[in-house]
């Protein structure tokens, strides 16, 4: 996994309450058996003036102007302003892959929900929670400045505004760990494999019936 | 001490490693995949050189891009290359990991969450995830269950743990008794409609009180699935005499002396009676009524009596602006009883509601009845082959058949529309599926979340209707 340290960029506000996984990425992207590639096909439905299937060539289809993500001044954002419960719906981690494909490594909402969140982390994202009241001044300063960057600065778990105003953030110290030094967590895992080991014994002694099939 | 929750206890059960941050290393019993969320994780076992940790904790069969209609060359047969590729791959993976697949063609293959509870490779007292946010159905057996992404199906894979921490304790507690006609759906999209998607976000929530101890496992079934559309990723509701039956005699359930040792060892799946939980709702049951879903969200839905909101009442501005988006997506004008949508499609089936007893449930309502003119298609989609097998032993078939509906094989279907099954752009629908989000079952599409029976009401009379009047 890429390592994430420290970030400064243009900020797309997407202005709108659960966001489900099905607007990310819809159904017929999910196809695909890999990871890569899911970018072009970021809020198809919302992003494009046509219906968009797997095999299309997305460079030559009609997009919708007054989409967040198609106006010039949001081109090259690399963190992603949200509302509440962003990444509601299923499971599929094809949602933080398509978001890092088109070039999101941050995620700023009120909330999220678990399993997008979760996904995130898995994938070099870092979602950031922060206070309702706090999102709605980023939006308003974001709506108000062309060009508006943040920095965000993860091991000192700080946001830096352009005027210098810092907002911190909390973050998970394991999940921290992880990005910064882009860890697997199957590898780390496995450093316990005995342990595993052990426990799958004393269960297989106790609970036979769990192995009978 | 207080007592421990459900949840506490099952996850007590299953922590190999705790460390000192709240994380944990927790163990997995089971593990189920399907074709569309598994395929990276098998690349990724395949490019680190790791096997499954234990083959036989896994159960794959296809579920989302499987065609429903009648097909004779198995998967070569999938018209779309690229869902044919996709079902060929875990086909492929199966066999070269050794794990038990059931593929297109065999009589058990179905919806993961259908298969899983119905082969008995679900039994209470166990972890069980797969690649999917409905894996919540299998918690109305007493088994700890939830979606997860893809990294997490390899994690799990290659581990047979996940890296967690614990979520917190919610109950929802309905007593009271159900009015006839109102049904486990029901129950759970007013659950839904009261506390809003992300009401139980963080939170393992546990169905308690008479409703849930009166309502068949199936039932629970229904309600624990969309628990993940309230928010949370485990639903549970405690094991009980009816559970044990349930499980009883399934193919991969123990047998014999091991039999009555799991039946020993699942006495005590219930939460204490002094457990405290960090958050109660309650609600009467008796006063739930029939449910249809509005919007775009699952909590955009009222009793089959309400109409439909208007935004410039809503004091919050962000809920506002979600009502005039999902009133603009569905075509719908503010003050409109929700009895006067049309409905032009029909879907019965879905890891919600495509058991035999809400096929029973349907069949009961159009036995005798034909559908509306008005409804374009109709289809019934049973939930495995064999849900489907014995809905035909019982001529469910031909009900459906004769009331003009069509009689489909098992798959995820109309649902989310990854196979052919789809709803045309600005038709209404009423689903008995679990997410009505924008373009969820085809672009365009308007989704309504209803029960079996409102579905089947909806269909004879080309609108919403109380099926109360029917029955």
């Amino acid at each position: 996994m890429e390592k994430f340290t420290t970030l400064t960029a243009i900020v797309a506000p997407m202005d709108r309450a659960n966001v489900d996984t099905d607007a990310i990425i819809p159904k017929q992207f999910l196809k695909s058996i890999k990871r890569s590639g899911f970018g072009p096909n970021l809020f198809d439905e919302w992003r494009y003036e046509d219906v968009g299937q797997p095999d299309m060539d997305n460079s030559k289809r009609p997009l919708r102007k007054e989409f967040v993500l198609n106006q010039p001044r949001y081109q090259g954002a690399k963190i992603l302003l949200a509302r509440e419960n962003f990444g509601c719906g299923s499971s599929r981690e094809h949602a933080p892959w398509a978001l890092k494909d088109f070039g999101f490594d941050v995620i700023i909402a009120p909330s999220f929900a678990d399993i997008f969140f979760n996904n995130s982390f898995k994938n070099g994202i870092l979602p950031i929670i922060l206070d309702e009241k706090v999102v709605d001044e980023l939006f308003n300063e974001t709506f108000a400045a062309e060009g508006y960057e943040l920095t965000v600065d993860l091991s000192a778990q700080k946001i830096v505004k352009p005027n210098g105003d810092e907002i911190r953030f909390d973050v998970d110290s394991f999940r921290k760990h992880c990005l910064l030094n882009g860890l697997d967590d199957i590898g780390l895992t496995l450093q316990h494999a005995e342990e595993i080991k052990a426990y799958e014994e004393s269960r297989k002694a106790s609970k036979a019936w769990l192995y009978a099939n | 001490m207080a007592g421990k929750t459900l949840y506490d206890k099952l996850w007590d059960d299953h922590v190999v490693r705790q460390e000192e941050d709240g994380t944990a290393l927790i163990y997995i019993d089971r593990q189920l995949l399907h074709e569309v969320t598994s395929p990276q994780a098998f690349e990724g076992l395949r490019l680190a050189g790791r096997k499954p940790w234990r083959i036989e904790a896994n159960l794959a069969t296809c579920d989302h891009n499987v065609p429903t209609t009648e097909l004779k060359g198995g998967v070569e047969s999938i018209e779309d290359p690229v869902s044919r590729i996709q079902v060929q791959t875990l086909n492929m993976n199966a066999k070269e990991f050794g794990i038990t697949e059931f593929g297109m063609g065999d009589p058990r293959q179905g919806i993961v969450h259908v298969v899983g509870p119905e082969e008995g490779k679900t039994l209470p007292g166990t972890t069980l995830v797969c690649g999917d946010s409905h894996t919540a159905t299998h918690g109305a057996l007493g088994a700890l269950a939830h979606g997860i992404g893809t990294s997490e199906v390899e994690h799990v894979l290659a581990t047979q743990c996940l890296i967690q921490k614990k979520m917190k304790n919610m109950l929802i507690k309905v007593d009271g008794q159900l009015k006839p006609g109102v049904t486990p759906k029901d129950v759970i999209l007013a659950i839904i409609g009261k506390i809003g998607t992300a009401g139980g976000t963080g939170y393992a929530m546990e169905f308690g009180g008479q409703v849930f101890r009166d309502m068949s496992v199936e039932g629970r079934m229904t309600v624990c699935n969309m628990a993940i559309e309230g928010g949370a990723r485990v639903g549970l509701v405690g094991v009980d005499e009816k559970t044990v039956e349930y499980v009883k005699g399934r193919p991969f359930a123990p047998k014999g002396e091991l039999w009555d040792q799991a039946v020993e060892a699942w006495k005590d799946l219930h939460s204490d009676d002094d457990a405290v939980f960090d958050k109660v709702i309650e609600m009467d049951g008796a006063e739930i009524q029939p449910q249809v879903s509005w919007g775009t969200s699952p909590e955009m839905v009222l009793d089959v009596d309400g109409i439909v909101p208007d935004p410039d009442k809503e004091a919050d501005s962000v809920k506002a602006t979600s009502i005039r988006n999902a009133l603009n997506y569905m075509g719908l004008q503010p003050g409109t009883p929700i009895k006067d949508i049309p409905v032009e499609y029909v879907f019965i089936g879905s890891c919600t509601n495509s058991r035999i007893e809400d096929l029973r449930a349907a069949a009961e309502v159009l036995k005798g009845r034909k559908k509306s003119d008005k409804v374009e298609l109709a289809i019934a989609v049973p939930g495995s082959g064999l849900v489907k097998q014995q809905a035909e032993a019982e001529g469910l078939d031909k009900i459906f058949i004769e009331a003009g509906f069509e009689w489909r094989n098992p798959g995820c279907s109309m649902c989310l529309a990854m196979n052919a099954d789809r709803l045309p752009s600005g038709k209404h629908c009423a689903s008995t599926s679990n997410r009505n989000f924008e373009g969820r079952q085809g672009a365009g599409g308007r989704t309504h979340l209803v029960s079996p029976e409102m579905a089947a009401a909806a269909a004879v009379a080309g609108h919403f209707v109380d099926v109360r009047d029917m029955l």
